[in-house]
């Protein structure tokens, strides 16, 4: 079963290193591992996705948090989230099917972002089936160039604790919240 | 020069040194009094700097070897070991330590040299990115680039390497790093390590599943590790056992957890465990995991080890919890402070026919044993070790065992009985470990009589710390275990390989003569009558000793249960030698 983990770790050097290599060292399989910035400057959010049954989850768990600059690990994969890819997609668009692609990308609410005589670059930002569902849809005109940023994952609510301060080694969850897709 | 400043009045006063002067005196402070090191270029200003510092440093004579001190003098003490080496391939020669120390869960603190920070990258002379090397041998590991970072690295390491699940940490400061000066400020520099929780305890409804299936099992064992002396619980692992009546295995790296006197202790388990005590445990009903890992060479086949037990598991690191065996009830936390909840909750039972029905299970064990055996006028190593022991038993004797066939002989027929009087590498199964380690211990403990036991392959992994035993003047007793084989591989040979003895034989030197060129008064013994007065004597010489026991080439460690087999299915020693010695 595919789990996904955000993982907030400390903003320093040779950290994402650390993740990496607990992954291949214990031969746990990362589908896909996003890095980036968070509201706090010393710390980073990582939403990483694995294959992995219930026992090696929590065993995945127990590892991150091995990891020293690890600071909090949150399994969100039967949480309710918000859960997003993006991708940009270059289509081969030659005059007769200019229209077809543009409509379909319509279809997705997806938008172009680039024109060139003989290709359309189409973004669009989603979960990932949407994505895949697009792909297909596209794949009969030429898929000239394909790169995805993996996906981005936040709980829905107020219940997410937001990142950690590097303070304190306190990080209480708070309350489960109420919240409707939107 | 060091002032003689009080420390209380150095801590209100930050003061201007360099990373390499401020290096030994948080050494120093973190109450290092040896370190276990190698000079090299890019750690040359720390050198530089050792005069200043009332720390002793020991020349090794390969950084390998420091590692195995550091390890050796951090096991027989439950203090944090120091090894210290210069960048690139002093580094380097590091690692087999590390790793060593990391499947052990030993703590040590090796600080590497590295080039200058603006050097970085530029595969300089002697670089290596040992921090990179070492990041999955170390429980952490620091890069250093400047003097106003090492203080509170150092006091980082040493908390990380001792607390939780102890574990190696190095720390690589480059040349600049501890040639610039900064201000020093102790109190200033406090450990900063929000993500690191070593102290975690399980939840009270744990403690009750614990204790429900404890009251209700009719045949537990305890499976006592190297968690119990980590966390130094001796005493209430035995208060356990005796208050509940239950039986106590222990795992290699658990012998001197659990008293080898004890009526409750049933002994090693496992690959060259007693048969009885692998059948015990196949027939266990509760299994009481207590500070081990259920490492392969202690389950056999996972799928029908103690498949009719509950297990209860109290480990320290949650990674380790359904790792390789599923566990009904972990508790996570120290084992000492576990125990101390359960203890005042548990009952005692009556186990006495749980107890008969093991001793049942000895059955003709005690024919079988090569100790009960008639003299063959062989020289086995059985009996070397078995007279080792009861010359040195009586003693506070630590004995370093290096790997393969000598270890398990010495694991099966050495009954200690304390805590940290064996110092053996399990996890990793270095080869080499045992006369360094052995240093280490006899630095840590220099009141104490440490024995080296190894083979002859092992000894000529790392023989040339001989040296550094006789420019300290220690007094380490090594008891070469010589059958001129590769001897556990030839035994997998000779098992599985149809004795087809593929480079393991060994032409070897003459080890007493090779002992007196290095000015260790050195004996040959060959026949077992020689044996107890070689080990009086090497207790009586006021120096090294080396003993080269020329023992029987083709002898075999049984019982033995083939790699992947399942725990009970053990190669028994052949029914023919038990037969004679029936017949006699």
């Amino acid at each position: 079963m595919l789990n996904t983990y955000v993982v907030y770790v400390e903003n320093k050097p040779g950290v994402l290193t650390r993740v990496a290599s607990l992954f291949r060292r214990r031969a746990f399989n990362i589908d896909s591992l996003t890095v980036g910035r968070t509201e706090k400057p010393e710390v980073s959010r990582m939403t990483i996705t694995v294959d992995a049954d219930v026992d090696q989850a929590k065993r995945i768990e127990a590892n991150l948090y091995k990891l020293l600059n690890v600071l909090l690990v949150e399994n969100i994969t039967n949480q309710p989230a918000i859960v997003r890819d993006l991708a940009m997609i270059k289509v081969a668009a030659t005059h007769e099917a200019r229209s077809h692609v543009l409509e379909l990308a319509g279809v997705f609410r997806a938008r172009v972002v680039d024109v060139a005589p003989e290709s359309l670059t189409i973004e669009i930002t989603g979960a990932e089936d949407k994505i895949d569902g697009l792909l297909e849809v596209l794949r009969p005109y030429g898929v000239l160039e394909m790169v995805r940023t993996g996906i981005v994952a936040m709980r829905r609510g107020k219940s997410s604790t937001g990142a950690p301060g590097t303070n304190s080694t306190d990080h209480d969850v708070a309350e489960e919240d109420v919240s409707h897709s939107v | 020069m060091k002032d003689n400043t009080p420390l209380t009045a150095k801590s209100m006063t930050a003061k201007s040194m360099t990373g390499a002067s401020i290096l030994w005196e948080c050494l120093e402070r973190e109450g290092v009094k040896t370190v276990f090191g190698y000079p090299g270029g890019a750690i040359l200003p720390a050198y530089d700097a050792l005069k200043g510092s009332k720390i002793h440093h020991i020349l090794v004579r390969h950084e390998q070897g420091a590692t195995h001190m550091a390890d050796g003098y951090a096991r027989a003490s439950g203090q944090v070991g120091v090894a210290v080496a210069t960048s690139g391939p002093g580094a380097t020669n590091m690692v087999t330590g590390i790793a060593t120390a990391m499947l052990d869960s030993s703590p040590i603190v090796c600080i590497t040299g590295q080039v200058g920070s603006k050097l970085i990258g530029s595969d300089a002379f002697q670089e290596t990115d040992i921090t990179g090397v070492t990041l999955p041998i170390t429980k952490h590991n620091y890069l250093v680039t400047h003097a106003s970072e090492v203080a509170r690295t150092v006091r980082e390491a040493f908390y990380v390497a001792r607390s939780g699940r102890p574990g190696p940490v190095l720390i690589d400061i480059t040349k600049d790093a501890q040639q610039s000066t900064c201000e020093f400020d102790w109190e200033a520099a406090k450990p900063q390590l929000p993500g690191y929780r070593p102290d975690l305890s399980p939840e009270p409804k744990e403690y009750e599943q614990a204790l429900d299936l404890i009251h209700n099992a009719k045949r537990p064992v305890i499976l006592a590790g190297h968690g119990i002396i980590i966390s130094g619980a001796m005493a209430e692992v035995r208060e356990f056992a005796e208050r509940t009546g239950i039986p106590v295995a222990l795992t290699l790296l658990g012998i001197g957890a659990f008293p080898a006197g004890h009526p409750l202790n049933l002994g090693m388990m496992g690959m060259h465990g007693e048969a009885w005590v692998n059948h015990t445990i196949q027939e266990a009903d509760l299994l009481l995991a207590f500070g081990m890992r259920f490492d392969d060479r202690v389950t056999g086949n996972l799928k029908t080890y103690a498949s009719n037990a509950k297990k209860i598991h109290i480990e320290i690191d949650p990674a380790e919890i359904n790792k390789n065996v599923k566990v009904d009830v972990p508790l996570v936390g120290d084992l000492r402070e576990v125990l101390h909840e359960l203890l005042p909750k548990v009952e005692s039972i009556d186990r006495s026919e749980w107890l008969d029905s093991i001793d049942k299970l000895k059955g003709d064990a005690a024919v079988r044993d090569i100790q009960n055996l008639p003299d063959s006028g062989h020289l086995y190593a059985a009996h070397v070790i078995n007279d080792l022991w009861r010359e040195t038993r009586d003693g506070d004797t630590v004995v370093v065992t290096d790997v393969g066939q000598h270890q398990m002989w010495e694991a099966q027929y050495y009954k200690h009985e304390k805590a940290r009087s064996l110092i053996t590498s399990g996890g990793l199964g270095t080869m080499g470990f045992a006369l360094p380690a052995a240093i280490g211990a006899k630095v840590a403990r220099p009141e104490a009589d440490v024995w080296v036991v190894c083979g002859d392959g092992g000894f000529q992994m790392t023989l040339c710390e001989l040296a550094t035993i006789v420019q300290e003047k220690l007094k380490v007793n090594i008891a070469i275990i010589n059958n001129g084989f590769l001897g556990m591989v030839r035994q997998w040979q000779e098992f599985f390989y149809e004795r087809n003895y593929a480079a393991t034989p060994l032409l070897n030197p003459d080890f007493a003569k090779l002992g007196e060129a290095y000015g260790i008064r050195s004996m040959t013994v060959t026949e077992r009558s020689q044996a107890v007065p070689a080990v009086r004597a090497a207790k009586e010489h006021d120096g090294p000793v080396l003993i080269n026991f020329r023992v029987e080439q083709e002898d075999t460690v049984y019982p033995m249960v083939a790699a992947g087999a399942s725990l009970h299915e053990m190669i028994r020693r052949p029914s023919k030698i038990v037969e004679t010695a029936e017949d006699e």
